[in-house]
C-alpha cells in the first residue's frame, strides 16, 4: 500500500441505543480522512447517525480451524440458560 | 485432505460464507480477486460515459440525479476494491493491473454515449443487466462480496428506474426525441446482452466458479432472465428491439433472439472498441494528476495521528 494510506473497518449505529454494526471498510491516510470517507461511502442514504472507524490491522479474529476448540467451553453448559431450571407451577414473575 | 480444506469444503457445501481470515484454496482466492477487481474497475470506468453528459444534462433535476448516480457508482467501485483487499491485494496493485491491461473491465463502457437518450439507455439496459447479475451474486460464497452485493443492489434500483424514466420521456416526446430513444436502444441492446459474458460452453472460468459458488447462475441463464424482463419494457415504450428474429416461444415462455456477433465482443475485449483507449488514458491521467494529493495526505498523516476532528 502507498505510504500513509491504510484501510479502516467501518461500524455504523443505525439509531441511538442500537449496537454498532460492521458495514465494510474504507481507505484513509489519517483518522479524520478515514471517518469522512466512511461517511461518504457508507451513509449516503441515512444508514446511521454514528460511525466508528478502526484500523483494519487492529481487528483480532479466531481462525476457522480453531473455532471448535475455542468456543467449546460455552457449548456444554446448559445451566447457563434460564430454561435449565424447574420452577414449581403457580409461581409467577420468574 | 487436511482439516483446513475440509472446513472450507464444508462451508461451500452447506451454503455458508467464507470469511477473509478463513483458509481457502489459492485458486479460489485468485479467482475471486480476478472477478471482484474486474467488477470494481467496471464500476469506476463506468462513470466516464455518464460523466460525459453531466454538464449537458437538460435540467437541474436530471443533473442532480445523474450526479447522484455517478457518485453511487464510485461508491460501488470502492466497496468492491475493499472486498478484494480482504483477499490480500492492495488497491494500488489493482490500479496498476488496470493500467497495464492485465485486469479487464466490462466492455460495455467502451461504447460512446452520443445523445442524452443514451443516459436513459445506460440506466435502463446497462444498470438493468448489472442488477440481474448482482442480485444473483448476493448469494456468492465469499462473505464480504455477498454483503457488498446486498448493499449495491439496494442502490441500483434507483439507477435503472431513473434510466427508464428518461426513456419514457424521450419515447413520448417529439419525433426527433423518439428517434433518439430508438437509436440509443439500437446501439446498446446487443452490447448489454454481451455484458453477461460468453455462452456457458465458451466461458473459461465458469464451471470452477460455479462449483465454488462464487457464481450462482450461468451466463446464459442470467442473460435470458434479462431479455425476458426487458423486451416487454421496450414494447411499453413503443420502441422496437433491434433484432428481426426476436420471437416469443409459447412453449418455453422465453423470448428468443438472434445469435450474437461474438467477433465484435472479443474485439472490444481485446482493446479495439470505440473508446478503450480513451477510457484508460483518462483514468491514468486522473490518477497521475492526483499524485500530489496522495503525497500531501501522506505527509499530513505522518504529522497528525492524534485525535478525530
Ligand atoms: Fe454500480
Ligand atoms: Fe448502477
Amino acid at each position: 500500500m502507498e505510504s500513509g494510506d491504510r484501510t479502516w473497518e467501518v461500524f455504523i449505529q443505525k439509531k441511538p441505543g442500537l449496537a454498532f454494526k460492521h458495514a465494510g471498510s474504507c481507505h484513509g491516510y489519517d483518522k479524520k480522512m478515514a471517518i469522512q470517507n466512511a461517511r461518504d461511502l457508507y451513509t449516503r442514504r441515512g444508514e446511521g447517525r454514528a460511525l466508528w472507524v478502526v484500523p483494519t490491522e487492529a481487528i483480532v479474529s479466531v481462525p476457522l480451524d480453531d473455532a471448535e476448540a475455542f468456543f467449546d467451553p460455552g457449548e456444554d453448559k446448559a445451566y447457563r440458560h434460564a430454561t435449565f431450571y424447574k420452577i414449581p407451577d403457580g409461581v409467577s414473575h420468574l | 485432505m487436511d482439516k483446513f480444506e475440509q472446513a472450507f469444503n464444508e462451508i461451500i457445501e452447506k451454503d455458508l460464507k467464507v470469511e477473509p481470515r478463513d483458509w481457502m484454496p489459492e485458486k479460489y482466492r485468485k479467482n475471486l480477486i480476478r472477478q471482484i477487481s474486474q467488477h470494481a474497475h467496471s464500476e469506476v470506468i463506468g462513470m466516464q460515459p455518464e460523466g460525459n453528459w453531466l454538464l449537458r444534462a437538460p435540467s437541474l433535476r436530471s443533473k442532480q440525479v445523474l450526479l447522484a448516480k455517478i457518485q453511487d457508482e464510485a461508491g460501488h467501485g470502492l466497496y468492491l476494491y475493499s472486498v478484494a483487499e480482504t483477499l490480500g491485494i492492495s488497491r494500488q496493485e489493482m490500479n496498476a493491473q488496470l493500467h497495464s491491461g492485465e485486469a479487464k473491465y466490462s466492455s460495455i463502457f467502451n461504447y460512446p454515449t452520443l445523445t442524452w437518450a443514451d443516459m436513459g439507455a445506460v440506466g435502463w439496459l446497462v444498470d438493468g443487466a448489472a442488477i440481474v447479475n448482482q442480485v444473483s451474486l448476493q448469494r456468492t460464497s465469499y462473505g464480504p462480496y455477498s454483503r457488498g452485493m446486498v448493499r449495491i443492489c439496494k442502490e441500483e434500483s434507483f439507477h435503472q428506474r431513473q434510466g427508464y424514466e428518461i426513456m419514457v420521456q424521450m419515447a413520448n416526446g417529439t419525433p426527433e426525441q423518439k428517434e433518439m430513444a430508438q437509436d440509443a436502444l439500437n446501439r446498446f441492446w446487443e452490447p448489454s446482452l454481451m455484458m453477461f459474458g460468453p455462452h456457458d460452453a465458451d466461458s473459461a472460468h465458469s464451471s470452477q466458479s460455479m462449483a465454488w459458488k462464487i457464481k450462482r447462475e450461468s451466463n446464459d441463464h442470467l442473460r435470458q432472465r434479462f431479455i425476458d424482463r426487458t423486451v416487454p419494457q421496450a414494447h411499453f415504450l413503443g420502441l422496437t428491439i433491434p433484432d428481426e428474429n426476436l420471437k416469443f416461444n409459447e412453449e418455453t415462455g422465453h423470448w428468443e433472439t438472434s445469435p450474437f456477433n461474438w467477433d465484435e465482443f472479443w474485439n472490444v475485449i481485446k482493446g479495439n472498441g470505440p473508446c478503450n483507449r480513451e477510457r484508460l488514458d483518462h483514468h491514468k491521467k486522473a490518477h497521475n494528476e492526483n499524485a500530489w494529493v496522495r503525497e500531501a495526505a501522506a505527509a499530513y498523516s505522518s504529522k497528525v495521528e492524534t485525535s478525530v476532528a
